[in-house]
């Protein structure tokens, strides 16, 4: 049976994992390349890299730290953050990436998600949402950490998505993403079941329980946490051991 | 020494790293005569059988894998390079294959589940093989696509369910095949990778 998967994300910066809340007070806390290598010791499924850097020399960095991962760790690697043409696609998979996340130039330029597709396979390309609840109802996609709202609706951008050729998608729900209380069980569940595509469950989880909600209540394939792993408060193997204790198909 | 088959299509690095990481000889080739002189030859791919056969065809490998593989040297075959060891293809008509293990490959039937077959899924145990020495009932390993073999069971060494069954290591002689991604499946891919190893120092 399909294990759902657990996917610790580090968030790096000019080559260094770097942690911070809402990108406020930012420290560096270690090398990208140990921190997967341990992640991959405590069961990970997949490694996702968001960079967060914002200059070019920081770019180059990053693939070196990408091709120094893939030479060490050997569960799938993600790569996101600032991708926006073929080309970042293709240095970033030759380098040793898996799977390639594209958010805000994906919602400017839709044609990169068939583009990508159509040249690389739509087995790596990872379409990540960013999506906030709106006051009548619904979902509306945002871009830029949430500063900017694009007024499109989540549901038919996830649709439009599967339809270019996206691979998966990446959802983080921006009114959970940070507050520890749990995934967006109703948005993840809304986006899951109109995809026939994965769907990566992304922001708020909090304690072990939150795990089990999203898989038994949603459609979820995956979820994703950062913080949660990065500042040990849950170890990738408690939360499986948890998962399976709920009769939750997850890799040994 | 193993060499990586290099046709123009899927990801050599990733299965190079793991090999390199297991301190196993290895070589990327481009050229089909250079097979001749490897101790076993490892059939990558990503992407769709048709394209890929042409490429192999086009780059003189067909007859070369074919030639190397019937004078007994192992061969892996992983992805789509497992499927192209079968005589045909079904992914953008009828297209034929290298026709080292018998069978086809046909549109998995996902019966309501998501196409492609993607993620980690686990193995059952059929016939154990050189490969799957260390295999165990339920280890998991990762996969990612939309086709499947179809093939006696035989040859089958391994197999997951994905509504139906999923050949995962396929066998017929010195010729191996992975449906799965050995390179990208942890510690149970990277033993199947030592275990053909050990076959080719042999």
């Amino acid at each position: 049976m399909l294990a759902k998967r657990i996917i610790p994300c580090l968030d790096v910066r000019d080559g260094k994992v770097v942690k911070g809340v809402n990108f406020v007070g930012i420290k560096e806390v270690g090398d990208p390349v140990q921190c997967a290598i341990d992640y991959d010791r405590q069961g990970a499924d997949e490694i996702t890299f968001l960079d967060i850097t914002a200059t070019h020399e920081g770019r180059s960095t990053m693939i070196d730290v990408v091709r120094n991962t893939a030479k060490n760790v050997f569960v799938p690697l993600t790569v996101g953050g600032g991708i926006r043409t073929v080309d970042d696609f293709r240095d970033l998979l030759r380098a040793g990436a898996d799977k390639i996340s594209v958010n805000s130039a994906a919602v400017r330029n839709p044609q990169l998600i068939s583009e990508a597709a159509d040249k690389f396979g739509s087995q790596c390309v990872v379409v990540a949402i960013d999506a906030r609840r709106k006051a009548e109802g619904g979902f509306t996609v945002v871009v830029n950490g949430g500063r900017i709202d694009m007024q499109m609706d989540a549901i038919a951008w996830a649709k439009e998505c599967e339809r270019r050729g996206a691979g998966e998608i990446l959802l983080t729900s921006m009114d959970t993403d940070g507050c520890k209380q749990g995934f967006d069980l109703e948005l993840t569940d809304a986006i899951s079941k109109v995809v026939n595509i994965p769907v990566i469950a992304s922001g708020g989880c909090g304690k072990l329980e939150h795990f089990s909600q999203v898989f038994e209540k949603t459609g979820a394939d995956a979820a994703l946490a950062a913080s949660l792993f990065h500042f040990k408060e849950l170890t990738v193997q408690q939360v499986k051991e948890h998962l399976r204790s709920h009769n939750i198909p997850v890799r040994r | 020494m193993i060499q990586i088959v290099d046709y123009g299509a899927g990801n050599l690095f990733s299965v190079q790293n793991a090999l390199n990481y297991l301190q196993i000889e290895n070589k990327v080739t481009a050229d089909p005569a250079e097979l001749d002189k490897a101790d076993g030859i490892i059939l990558p791919g990503v992407g769709a059988f048709r394209d890929a056969m042409q490429m192999l065809n086009r780059s003189g490998f067909t007859e070369a894998i074919k030639e190397q593989a019937a004078q007994g040297k192992p061969l892996l075959g992983i992805c789509l390079g497992m499927q192209m060891l079968f005589e045909k293809g079904y992914e953008f008509g009828e297209t034929e294959g290298l026709g080292l293990i018998p069978g086809c490959v046909q549109l998995i039937d996902g019966g309501g589940l998501k196409i492609p077959h993607m993620g980690w899924n686990d193995l059952t145990v059929l016939h154990g093989c050189a490969l799957s020495e260390d295999v165990q009932n339920g280890d998991y390993v990762y996969f990612v696509h939309s086709y499947r073999a179809e093939t006696d069971d035989r040859y089958i060494s391994c197999y997951t369910m994905y509504n139906e069954k999923i050949p995962g290591l396929v066998f017929c002689g010195n010729v191996y095949g992975a449906q799965f991604h050995p390179e990208k499946s942890g510690q149970v891919g990277m033993g199947i990778l030592k275990n053909f190893a050990k076959l080719v120092t042999a």
